[in-house]
């Protein structure tokens, strides 16, 4: 209390009153949609009518102002910076959401990134005035190489799947080149669903093969479905329950004697960067999600990028354009008969990818330096680890109490009879002010939480969460099950329908204008 | 006569003579949650047993619906394509899939009747 009597401290406050006056709470403005406070007729610049002006459009001219919302530019920018306000992101808070690898940007990247000889080129631009850009290019292109022990490089691929996508068509260039077509690849049922969707989409028929009870797969089980029409397999290592896949090194030379090709999902580098060899698991392609591991700003659709490595097989085949230096000079190969002892399988996109982003990644890498990337994926994998040991004896693990890689995997065994599902439960963390972690992904085990803290956060912060799951756990298990199934109370907007939203999506405003 | 048999995977497969109706189960209507859209076959459709024959999304996930027996579509619950809810409303009446006529009558023999299914899902 001060001297008025008022209260000052957090815990001082009253039965709080449910609603102001204006639906605000406090300085959080409760913002309408854009057409809802827009003044139609109005614009946001005034402008003297033209004089005397006369057009050769033949009576087609507008009459009447455009159904475009009348805000000043103030008012506009806080639209927009209202609703940001109210976005969450990893610079406002702990984002632990697995397999995205939400980890801290550096600034120093973007510094880098507006740097006008890189922010403001053009890909139609003459080679000759480009030349740093293209050095740029080659340097990440070593980079990834030596990271991962491969041969070659495309930087072409502008997101991970796409990436998939020239990893799969290389391997069927190379098994066409040999005159092989075959038709069938695997993937593991802990592998990314994005890998036997990829295999789909270029024409594969995709065989599923269980993982054993300790959540891997083994050599086993895979020789069981090879076969002479077998292209290959599509591995994703660590896998989506977050473990190391041991028996990598055996599965590719299992698929390589049987005359198929190892595709490795990258996705989860950041489990292995510097810490394992890549080539020497057997992988002949493998794609690279330089907005996840080598930290540009992604979610929400990109930009991303996802460079595809390859093995010595892979490598003639890799896409255009093909990046070359000699004597200090660099060019890109743009017509595949100039690509000496290469045949590449076409071209996976216009131009040569995505620049920005190949800055911030080189940006990361350079300032991280080899040891350092290294040390990174020591702490993301500490830290998962940390989360792991320290929640285990109240949440449940599906394949036992194992060391995991860079992100932990739980299921839903500890809410069993409690009235709260995992939906609710990462709904509770909302109002707890923690973004909640993947959920139900993977498919293979039952209400998952897929928890993947990234190398960037503190002791401080993760001891925060931790303690904040136990007291939710504690409060599940003891019946407070409205504290769920009601949550989020305190977030802007109630719970969201999800099934109404797939149901009758409502795609276009259909208010008045 | 009426006789109704359960997969592993959760569809059920209601006999009537030479016809069957499939659909997938109460249990597996309440795993996924609900329902948002149904891909169903083509009438005419022929598919071997465990052959991929429709595509169930919920909130949660995507699953298919695997051919329970060797067997031919003679008609698809077509309605389900614009009400896809009736799946968890009443997975195993109005929310069926799809009326087959039975290739092979011996593969009925390696389904589950509903005593064995019952002690199968006890155990998940």
């Amino acid at each position: 209390m001060n001297r008025e009597g008022r209260p000052t401290g957090a815990g001082e406050t009253q039965a709080p009153r449910s609603r102001t006056f204006t639906g605000n709470k406090a300085l959080q403005i409760e913002e309408p949609l854009i057409f809802e406070r827009a003044d139609y007729g109005h614009g946001g610049v005034d402008l003297p009518e033209p004089e005397g002006l006369s057009t050769n459009l033949a009576g087609l001219e507008q009459e009447s102002a455009p159904d475009l919302p009348g805000l000043s530019e103030p008012e506009i920018m806080r639209h927009y910076v209202r609703l940001s306000q109210k976005n969450f992101s990893i610079d406002g808070g702990f984002y632990p959401l697995g397999s995205c690898t939400m980890k801290h940007n550096p600034r120093l990247n973007e510094k880098m990134a507006r740097l006008p000889g890189f922010a403001d080129i053009h890909p139609l631009q003459p080679q000759s005035t480009v030349q740093g850009a293209l050095e740029l290019q080659h340097e990440i292109s070593g980079w990834l190489c030596n990271i991962t022990g491969m041969s070659a490089v495309t930087l072409a691929p502008r997101a991970g799947a796409h990436g998939e996508l020239a990893g799969m068509m290389a391997i069927r260039a190379a098994l066409e080149a040999r005159g092989d077509a075959r038709s069938v690849v695997l993937t593991p049922e802990s592998s990314h669903g994005t890998n036997p969707a990829t295999a789909s989409l270029v024409g594969y028929k995709v065989k599923a093969i269980p993982a054993r009870a300790d959540g891997t797969v083994s050599v086993e089980a895979v020789r069981e479905h090879l076969g002479p029409d077998v292209a290959g397999i599509m591995i994703t290592n660590p896998n989506t329950c977050g473990l190391f896949e041991r028996d990598f090194a055996a599965i590719s030379a299992a698929v390589h004697e049987a005359g198929g090709f190892v595709y490795g999902d990258g996705a989860n580098l950041n489990a292995l960067m510097g810490r394992a060899d890549v080539a020497a698991l057997g992988v002949d392609a493998m794609h690279i999600n330089l907005h996840k591991t080598f930290s540009t700003p992604h979610g929400g659709g990109g930009p991303g990028a996802g460079p595809v490595v390859f093995s010595k097989a892979l490598a003639p085949f890799a896409p255009l354009p093909l990046l070359r230096e000699k004597y200090g000079v660099f060019s890109l190969i743009e017509n595949p008969d100039e690509a000496e002892n290469a045949s590449p399988f076409g071209r996976m996109a216009a131009f040569q990818g995505q620049m920005g982003v190949f800055v911030r990644a080189l940006s990361y890498m350079l300032s991280h330096g080899g040891n350092g990337l290294a040390r990174s994926t020591d702490d993301a994998v500490l830290n998962a680890n940390y989360i792991r040991a320290r929640l285990a004896d109240v949440m449940s693990l599906p394949f036992g109490n194992q060391s995991c890689m860079h992100e932990v995997l739980f299921d839903d065994a500890f809410l069993k009879d409690t009235g709260v599902t995992t939906l609710d439960f990462a709904k509770a963390m909302i109002d707890e002010g923690f973004h909640p972690m993947t959920v139900y992904f993977p498919l293979v085990v039952h209400g998952a939480m897929l928890i993947e803290p990234t190398e960037s956060e503190s002791k401080e912060t993760l001891d925060q969460f931790i303690e904040t799951m136990r007291a939710l756990v504690k409060a599940a298990r003891s019946g407070e099950t409205g504290r769920f199934t009601n949550a989020p109370v305190f977030a802007p907007r109630r719970r969201l329908d999800e099934t109404r939203a797939a149901r009758q999506p409502v795609l276009v405003y259909e208010g008045k204008i | 006569m009426s006789d109704t048999k359960y997969t592993e995977d959760h569809e059920y497969i209601q006999i009537e003579g030479d016809i069957a109706t499939i659909g997938i189960t109460d249990y597996a209507q309440g795993q996924l949650g609900d329902v948002v859209f149904v891909e169903l076959p083509e009438t005419g459709a022929s598919f071997a047993k465990g052959d991929e024959a429709a595509v169930i999304e919920s909130v949660k996930a995507a699953s298919e619906v695997y051919a329970p027996i060797s067997c031919a579509v003679i008609e698809v619950n077509s309605i389900l394509e614009g009400e896809p809810a009736i799946v968890n409303s009443d997975p195993e009446g109005e929310g069926w899939f799809m009326k087959v006529s039975i290739s092979d009558e011996a593969e009925l023999e390696e389904l589950m009747d509903e005593d064995a299914y019952k002690a199968f899902i006890a155990e998940l």
